[in-house]
Order: structure tokens, then sequence, then C-alpha cells
């Protein structure tokens, strides 16, 4: 199956074009002022953790909330005024799935295929191509309480893809998925593009970012506090990170002195695990960095490194770390991947 | 793909044909979705059996003095206020199917803003027409007889129906405003309670103090019950049908758009 047909936007170079969008939900800002310029034909990663504003921002784009500020367009089409017109350009799945629980795969995209103007046969069909696509064919007239979480996920994007909508927005897909499921869904993402169509998805980890957009925005609460592409991004935040623990607690302040003089770089304390973290630019360096630690006589229990993580792209965009620890199979992954010396 | 969706020029507004093609869309999906779990039934099922039996039995002695002579009072009052119960639910499920993800799919798709509404309530009159024919056929069993003959009980079964499916908009109002299902529940009962009962449905207006007559007779329900009882009882077509379907078209005409706004802005 192609997506050939996909409807040609009238405004060929942006899909996305937001102003100071702004949401506040009582006293919480939680959209302050977000800038998104997305190219029509690529994949545009917002990442961020819990509650930064990414979910509300992909609904005020897609016209299921109305910004209390700013403006938004998609492929130059008000998100306010020209909303009808908006919905007739974007396929929206959701951070849960946005399918009907009571009925059945089939059921679900033959409604929803009706509801876009499809006829009796040709949503039927339409219904089928796509369970076979996604590999729902055997699950199609199961009801979908009986789904897995990665199946009702397909189901959600395949339900986005029936109008072949030039713009999809993702929001969180792979949140919650096993490995596996995770690079189904990614492949199914990037075949998408390759049809043309324009991706806005966000994300909390790094790693699906990186492996799937053209251009990441971080955004933390409410603000976006980086841009640009994967590379820009990695190269701003260090290739990895150095992590090391002192024995005496007393040390660290010293230790910490020795890290910054040596590595040239601004280090991190964590005084409660009497942990020093540093960006690592310059493997090479360590050793130096280690003799110079002996000759002050300060005793490490650890030394490992870190490839960078959502925790260590916070550090450095924001100054902050990320309040809701993400404990999620990213982040657990990076720490696998820690070497002890 | 050979198919491709259609639609033509890109337009910012749904045209009336649309809003009706996706209304009754979004109501095949209410069908499909009774069928699924036939146990929201049991409500329709059962109420229009226990009450026609328990009131007609309670006041049927006290009020026409025996149970015969009650029936053509107690059955078109009966079914009535059964009918306008049943339609309480559909403020009940609107509210709980909006909290599910997806009611966001329907409002990022370019249909009829109004045709979710639209379609739930369609779909409901399905369940109104259960508890219609059950009631009847209880007092069927139980001896009514109407003299109006079947054509002007079918014609009193759609009166009713389609009072309760107006009705239902005020329902729907509420499931759009609440919180929750069950706040939903309560204040649809305190507005039901005082409009089935403060009515001629179970007791001759004639029988309560003045002052709950002068309300008695100007509530649409009573309306609504005299025209059946009259449709029912003797096949004809007076004023109280008229003021039926004014009321209904005024409950319908206030509460449509406004349940359709506060459904846009609730997000």
């Amino acid at each position: 199956m192609d997506y050939k047909n996909v409807k040609k936007p009238n405004n060929g170079d942006w899909a996305v074009e937001a102003n100071g969008l702004v949401k506040v939900f009582g006293d919480n800002k939680a959209v302050d002022g977000v800038n998104l310029n997305v190219k029509a034909g690529s994949i545009y990663g917002v990442l961020g953790p819990n509650g930064a504003g990414k979910t509300t921002t992909i609904r005020m784009l897609a016209t299921l909330l109305r910004p209390d500020a700013g403006s938004a367009r998609i492929f130059g089409h008000d998100v306010l005024k020209e909303s009808q017109i908006v919905r007739q350009l974007i396929g929206v799945t959701g951070q849960y799935a946005s399918v009907d629980e009571s009925l059945s795969a089939t059921e679900n995209l033959v409604i929803f295929s009706r509801l876009l103007g499809l006829g009796r046969a040709e949503a039927k069909k339409k219904a089928a191509d796509l369970l076979e696509e996604f590999g729902l064919t055997e699950a199609a007239k199961r009801p979908l309480k009986n789904f897995s979480g990665g199946m009702r996920r397909r189901l959600d994007l395949a339900a986005s893809l029936i109008a072949q909508p030039p713009l999809i927005f993702l929001d969180e897909p792979t949140t919650g998925l096993d490995p596996r499921t995770r690079a189904q869904m990614w492949d199914t993402i990037r075949r998408l593009v390759k049809t043309g169509s324009t991706v806005l998805l966000t994300t909390q980890y790094l790693d699906e970012a990186d492996q799937l957009a053209d251009r990441i925005a971080v955004i933390d609460r409410g603000h976006v506090v980086a841009e640009g592409t994967v590379d820009e991004l990695k190269h701003s935040v260090g290739i990895s990170s150095l992590q090391l623990r002192v024995q005496n607690q007393s040390d660290i302040e010293i230790a910490r002195d020795t890290v910054e003089h040596v590595l040239q770089v601004q280090a991190t304390l964590t005084s409660e695990a009497a942990k020093i973290t540093a960006p690592m630019a310059n493997a090479d360096l360590v050793t130096d960095l280690l003799i110079a630690l002996r000759e002050k006589g300060i005793t490490l229990s650890e030394v490992s490194v870190q490839k960078p993580t959502l925790d260590e792209v916070f550090l450095t965009i924001t100054g902050h770390g990320v309040e809701e620890k993400t404990k999620e199979a990213g982040t657990e992954t990076k720490r696998a991947e820690a070497v002890n010396v | 793909m050979s198919t491709s969706v259609k639609t033509g020029q890109l337009k910012n507004h749904t045209s009336f044909i649309q809003s009706l093609r996706n209304s009754l869309t979004m109501a095949y999906r209410g069908v499909l979705k009774i069928r699924r779990t036939p146990e929201q039934l049991f409500d329709v099922t059962l109420q229009p059996i226990i009450f026609t039996l328990m009131f007609t039995y309670i006041f049927g002695g006290a009020i026409s003095g025996d149970v015969q002579s009650y029936l053509p009072v107690i059955i078109p009052g009966i079914l009535v206020q059964t009918v306008i119960t049943t339609s309480i639910v559909t403020g009940v499920q609107l509210r709980e199917d909006m909290d599910k993800g997806v009611f966001d799919r329907f409002k990022s798709l370019p249909i009829a803003r109004i045709a979710p509404l639209a379609g739930a309530l369609l779909a409901d009159t399905i369940r109104y027409t259960i508890a219609t024919v059950l009631t009847f056929s209880m007092g069927f069993i139980m001896g009514y007889r109407p003299d109006g003959g079947i054509g002007s009980v079918i014609l009193a079964a759609l009166l009713v129906i389609l009072v309760s499916w107006s009705m239902s908009w005020i329902f729907a109002f509420f499931g759009v405003i609440s919180r929750t299902a069950s706040s939903v529940q309560g204040i649809s009962m305190l507005v039901l309670f005082p409009l089935t009962f403060m009515s001629n449905a179970f007791v001759p207006a004639e029988t309560m103090p003045k002052w709950l007559q002068w309300f008695v007779n100007i509530n649409p329900v009573s309306h609504v019950v005299s025209a059946v009882r009259e449709l029912t009882n003797s096949g004809t077509v007076g004023s109280d049908l008229v003021w039926s379907l004014v009321g209904a078209a005024i409950i319908v005409a206030v509460f449509a758009p406004i349940t359709v706004r506060a459904y846009m802005r609730r997000t």
C-alpha cells in the first residue's frame, strides 16, 4: 500500500507554524509561549518529560484545545479560524489509544472511514487494507478489550491514516510499549514519511527522537528550551557524561574543582550520593583527571561513563533535572551501558 | 491504494447533508455498542415491567375503584414516565463515553460537530422503543384494550419516543457539563422526579391542591400524558398533542445549541 494520494496542501513549505502558543489551566501555565516550525515532509520530535506541555501543544495544533494566546497554522490554515480545514489535513494518534473499546477493530475503522465520507463498501475495504498493513487482520473481529497495548496503538495509528492526511500528530507513540513493538512502531513511522507525510511526534525518550526525528524541540515547563537537528542537540549535551563517586564526602568539593579544572567543563554535584557528573567531550582527558585525583589523595569509590539521557539533556539545557523521574525503558537501557571501573 | 477519501475542495464548514450523514454514522456506532453490551438494556426492559405492575396494583383500587378501569389511565401515564426516565441514561452514558479517548478522535475529524451528540441521542431511541413496546405489552397482558385501535397506539408510541428524545437533550446537556457520570444521574433525577410525578400521569389533577394543579396543568409531561390517553383510548387528536410537540420543539431548540456549545468548549 502506498500513500501517494496524499492531499496536496496549498502551502508547500511549512506543515506547522506555531507562534507564542499559551495554554493556562487554573494556576498552571501548561504551555507558555511555544514556537514551532515544522517543514513539510519531515519528522519533527518534541522531546520533554511528563507535564512539560507536549500533549497540550499537540492538542492545540490538532484543534482539540483552544489556545489562550498565540496562533498556529497548519499548512497555512489557522487552527482557530479554519479549524474544519485543518481537521481535513491532520491525523491524530493520542497518548492513550483513541479508539472505541467496546467495538471490534474492523468496526472502529469502518466507522471512522464512514465519518470521513467513504461509502459502505469502500469503508469495509479500507478497514481490511489497513488491518492487513498493521498486522491486525487476525484480531479484526475481536473486541478491543482483549487487545494488547501495542495492538491498540497500531489500530490507533491505522485509524489516523484512513484519510491519508499530509500531517500526522503522534503523541508519545511508544510510551509503555515493549522494545520489539516499539521498533515496529518506529518502522511504521519511517514508512509514513517516505510517502510524503509530515510527522510531528512527542516523546520522553531521547533515543526515540534520535532514531526518528530530523529536528527536535526540547520542551520544558511549557517553553521550548532548545531546538535543532539531532546532531546539534547532542553536541550541546556532550556525547557522554562522566560520573565519579568519592569515598569521603568531605573530598567532594576538591574533587569537583579538579574535574572542572582538568576537563575544562562545568560539573554538577549530587551531595547525598557524593556523586559528581561532568560532560565528557574528550575521553582522553579522563586519564589526566584520574591521575590528578590520585595526586590529590582523593579515593574514588566508583567511576562510570554514561551516554546522554533525557536527564542530561535537561540538566544541560535547563539547569535543572527532570522532576518527574522517568523510569521507563529508555533511561534504564542507558544505565545498563554504564561501565564500572 | 486506489481509493482515496473524497473531500473535494477544502471547506471550512460542514453541509447539512454531511451533518446528517455523520450523525447517522454515529448512531450506527451507538447501535453497535448496544449490541455489544446488551446488559445496558436492563433498565429499559425491567423498569416497564416492574413499574407497570407495581403502580397499577398499588393505585388501581384507590383511584379508579378497580384495576381494570385504572388501566386506561395508568398505562399512558406509566408509559410517559418510564420512557422519559430511560432518557436519563443518555446523559450518563454520554458522560462516560466522552471521558474515553475516542471522543478526542471524533473532535479531530473533519465531521459535523454535532454528530457525536446527535448520533448518541438517535441511537438511544432504540431504548425508548423497547421501553414503549414493553409497557404496552404489559398493559395488554394485564387486560388493557385501547379503544383507539392499533394505529393510534403506534402514533402514541411515536409521540412518546419523540418526546423522550427531545428530553434526552436536557440530560445530554447535564452529561456534557458534569464532571462525573454519577452526578449526571443525580441532577437528572432531581429534574425528572418533579416533572413526572407532579403531572397527571398517575392521579387525576382534580384531586390535588389548587397550587399544585396549576403546575400540573402547565407541566409539559401532563400534556404528553393527556395526548397519549386521547390517542390510545379514543383515537382522537387534540390540543394536548400540539402542546406536546411544541414543548418538545422548544426543549430541542434551547438545549441542542447549548449542549453542542458546551460540548465544543469542553476538552
